[in-house]
């Protein structure tokens, strides 16, 4: 096919140490989706700034409409129509919905001195208004951003993108932060921006949007160009060989676990404005998943326990006993560790190398008189990241350098260091690939064989099916369900997490 | 040890690494400190004269001591910039029992008692109220400063008891003053504190990432209340040897300290914006600017103009890795493009 509007041929890009890039091939086409599949590190986000002008290609072509071009900056590419979604869009919560549409971009007034230095108001608003409409969000231009829920901050980023006259259209994993419904409105979107005749590139990690949206895929491994083709052509378990060149078979390795007695109790949690009347117990032995929408209070319940959320009132009991916990430390100290959603921002100090990390919970417990004990902090980090299976050219590195799926790793070999008697696991395989993945899934597994309980909340649905002993559905601060691990379907569970408001 | 050793994989540190830490921004102020020692040597016969020497600590010893565990804090992402008004206000309640006869170590005992508790104030209003700590303590600046305004008026305090004058201006051993033996021995401390302690490294934890450092069991806010109460303590301590070295006390005493203490932790290498530095940085820059600042001094330059010469040392030194750093990556541009 020669109609291709934007295409890369033989593109490498190398950073010291990485060739991040090796002679990739990519093809854009007006008025179809494009998907773009590879694990972490195969070198999608280096693909989408190289298509942005923000990395320069060290070899290899960029053409577009026929031509070649260069980009030496993000505003060459800006200029020809190529816009780009990130997964965390670069909105700035204080501004208005329409100053963001159309920042550095404003509508000026008329007029010889004006033209430098007023901008049209009412222009921008009635603009932002059409665009708005344009792709069916419902809000007003002149709202403040920090007003808005995440599903909306996208539209907005969206609605960014297309203020000036794109022709390509770049989505950077945009449902990563959505909720169910938002992700079918961005559905939509997606529809109606390919019936306009733009070429969409799609980059992702689920598949069942890869079926859903796209005409067409590429997989791109390690930095290299694996394969491209029709979607109709294809199936999963084809693309998945592609991506990691090898099959997965047993993506939930789900062990038999002899469930032991109570170990957790948790009776009446209320929070004032967050959740209210949660009640459940975890045995020991069990894998509890907490299934919920993004808003459901599920994380917030969780964080609850762990001590990080204040005007909580009920009770919790370990092993029978009341226990009060109102700080991570006294959690700890009680056997219950948190390995948050957010985890460069809760869970890992990035700039401090792996060991440092690993040891940070118990430096009091390593330390003698106060002075650190770094043979023994370097042992406990051997021990369990070797037991996690942690990547890493050496123990001291920072953990910034790795990939998002061993960093998750460390996360979790710090907690299991500590010794704890409850995990909970908060979105736990959230944007890692899916060898990790997969890694992740086989430790639960192990964990619980070893005695612990793990509380796993998680949206993705075969995640919480695969994994779960016990399923508990939340919605709107509630408890709206619980089902067994062989009563469950994906149905019952949606249903659940989607249904009616219950009022308290 | 009967233990043995579990080969690994994964080594736990890489040569390479260590290679680089000798290529380090303390390494860089070394090379300084000696171009300086061989520039004033040759400029002034009189620079390497022990006793000349001897004298110049005294113009940075008081600073420094203050610096040191400014430095953990601004690691710790805050700051403090009432530190001089905390001398002031220290220097005044010295004074003020000095008058009414207390004897030697109790004056001394109330001025770094009085800072202790300077300290502790900025760090209940920082931790307590979550006010950020630039906004508190430029608040606490003034407020100190004010009332030892409020106390003295436009008087001087001249009353000391005999013997207090051995902490500003008496020697241990020959050229060794109190004042820096006493620096070399918080030096000591502070590097012992900042990088072989889990306080030192939970303030780095801090300083990069509070929410996860919080997340992971520390107790964030108490460790802030203490930093705060340690710049406190020391910003007595050099209360006591600088009210003892002028043997007076006034409200206007040490003003504008809080910069040249800043001045010296940022060019110690202690990253601003938190996370990043070492005592030992810290130290090295305070004896560059103590050599510079004599340097001068014998060459007859003016104060004013001394002060333009700190400035514009610290943007150079500041920024010259930023540039070299930019020229190499324009290099490697150039060699790309070649290929």
């Amino acid at each position: 096919m020669n109609n291709a509007i934007f295409s890369l041929k033989k593109v490498s890009k190398v950073f010291p140490g990485v060739k991040a890039l090796d002679g990739v091939d990519l093809h854009l086409y007006p008025g179809q989706v494009t998907a773009l599949i590879g694990e972490n590190g195969a070198g999608k986000s280096t693909l989408v700034k190289t298509m942005t002008g923000i990395y320069q290609p060290d070899g290899g072509e960029i053409i577009f409409n026929g031509k070649p071009v260069q980009f030496h900056s993000p505003h060459d590419s800006h200029a020809l129509g190529i816009t780009a979604i990130h997964q965390e869009t670069v909105l700035f919560d204080d501004l208005t919905v329409a100053e963001n549409i159309f920042l550095g971009n404003y509508p000026m007034k008329k007029g010889p001195m004006t033209k430098r230095f007023s901008i049209d108001w009412p222009a921008m608003v009635t603009r932002s208004q059409e665009i708005l409409s344009s792709i069916n969000a419902q809000m007003d231009p002149n709202q403040i951003l920090r007003e808005l829920s995440i599903g909306q901050k996208h539209m907005v980023g969206i609605a960014r993108a297309l203020s000036v006259d794109a022709k390509v259209v770049i989505l950077d994993e945009p449902t990563a932060a959505l909720s169910h419904h938002e992700i079918h409105e961005l559905y939509e979107l997606v529809n109606t921006l390919r019936d306009q005749g733009k070429a969409i590139l799609f980059i992702t990690h689920k598949f069942d949007e890869i079926f859903t949206l796209a005409d067409r895929y590429t997989v791109f491994r390690d930095g290299s160009f694996v394969g491209e083709g029709f979607i109709k052509d294809t199936n999963e378990a084809q693309l998945v060989e592609m991506m990691v060149a090898r099959s997965i078979e047993a993506t939930y390795p789900k062990k038999d676990v002899k469930i032991g007695e109570t170990l957790l109790e948790v009776s009446n949690l209320c929070h004032t404005t967050e959740f209210a009347d949660i009640s459940f117990n975890l045995e020991k032995g069990e894998i509890l998943g907490v299934y919920g929408l993004v808003g459901s209070g599920r994380t917030e319940v969780m964080q609850a326990l762990f001590g990080t959320t204040d005007h909580v009132t009920g009770s919790v009991k370990m092993n029978g006993k009341e226990v009060i916990i109102h700080s991570p430390k006294e959690a700890i100290d009680n056997g219950i560790v948190y390995v948050p959603e957010e985890r460069q921002k809760q869970g890992i100090v990035l700039e401090l190398p792996i060991y440092q990390n690993v040891s940070l919970p118990q430096m009091e417990r390593l330390a003698k008189h106060g002075q650190i004990d770094q043979e023994g902090e370097m042992a406990l980090a051997r021990q369990y990241c070797e037991r996690l299976q942690v990547k890493a050219s050496c123990w001291d590195e920072k953990v910034m350098n790795l990939s998002g799926g061993n960093q998750q790793k460390v996360v979790i070999a710090k907690w299991l260091a500590t010794n704890p008697k409850v995990i909970i696991l908060d979105e736990p395989t959230k944007g890692i690939d899916i060898g990790s993945k997969a890694a992740v899934h086989e430790f639960m597994s192990e964990l619980v064989d070893s005695g612990l309980s793990v509380i796993m909340v998680s949206s993705e649905l075969p995640e919480i099916l695969g994994m779960s002993d016990r399923i508990l559905v939340m919605n709107e601060g509630l408890i709206v369900g619980e089902l067994s691990r062989a009563d469950a379907t994906p149905e019952k569970v949606v249903s659940l997490a989607t249904g009616g408001s219950v009022t308290c | 040890m009967d233990t043995t050793i579990k080969k690994s994989a994964t080594p736990d540190s890489m040569f390479t690494s260590k290679l680089q830490g000798l290529l380090r921004w303390e390494s860089f102020l070394v090379l300084i400190v000696f171009l300086v020692c061989v520039m004033n040597s040759y400029l002034s016969p009189y620079f390497l004269d022990p006793w000349n020497l001897s004298d110049a600590t005294f113009n940075f010893t008081e600073k420094a001591l203050i610096a040191l565990p400014m430095a953990m804090l601004i690691i710790a992402k805050e700051i403090d910039i009432s530190v001089a008004a905390i001398i002031s206000l220290s220097s005044t309640l010295m004074g003020l029992v000095a008058q009414m006869g207390a004897p030697v170590y109790v004056v001394a005992f109330v001025g770094v008692f009085v800072g202790a508790g300077c300290g502790l104030v900025n760090g209940v209003l920082v931790t307590r109220f979550n006010i950020p700590s630039i906004v508190v303590t430029i608040g606490t600046m003034s407020l100190f400063r004010g009332i030892s305004y409020i106390l003295l008026g436009d008087q001087v305090i001249r009353e000391y008891p005999d013997g207090f004058e051995f902490f500003g201006q008496g020697y241990v051993y020959w050229v060794f003053s109190f004042e820096l033996v006493l620096f070399a021995f918080f030096a000591l401390v502070f590097y012992w504190l900042l990088h072989r302690t889990t306080f030192g490294r939970y303030t780095y934890a801090i300083g990069n990432n509070p929410t996860a450092s919080y997340y992971s069991g520390i107790k964030v806010n108490k460790h802030r209340l203490i930093l705060f109460t340690l710049v406190g303590i020391m910003s007595g301590v050099a209360a006591v040897l600088l009210t003892s070295r002028l043997g007076s006390t006034r409200p206007s005493i040490a003003m504008g300290w809080e910069l040249s203490i800043i001045t010296m932790v940022v060019l110690g290498g202690v990253s601003i914006l938190g996370g990043s530095g070492t005592i030992a940085g810290v130290v090295l820059a305070v004896i560059l600017m103590g050599l510079v600042t004599f340097g001068m001094g014998l060459l007859n330059i003016p104060g004013i103009v001394m002060t333009i010469i700190v400035g514009v040392m610290l943007i150079t030194v500041v920024s010259l890795p930023v540039l070299i750093a930019m020229y190499k990556t324009s290099l490697k541009r150039k060699e790309a493009k070649a290929l």
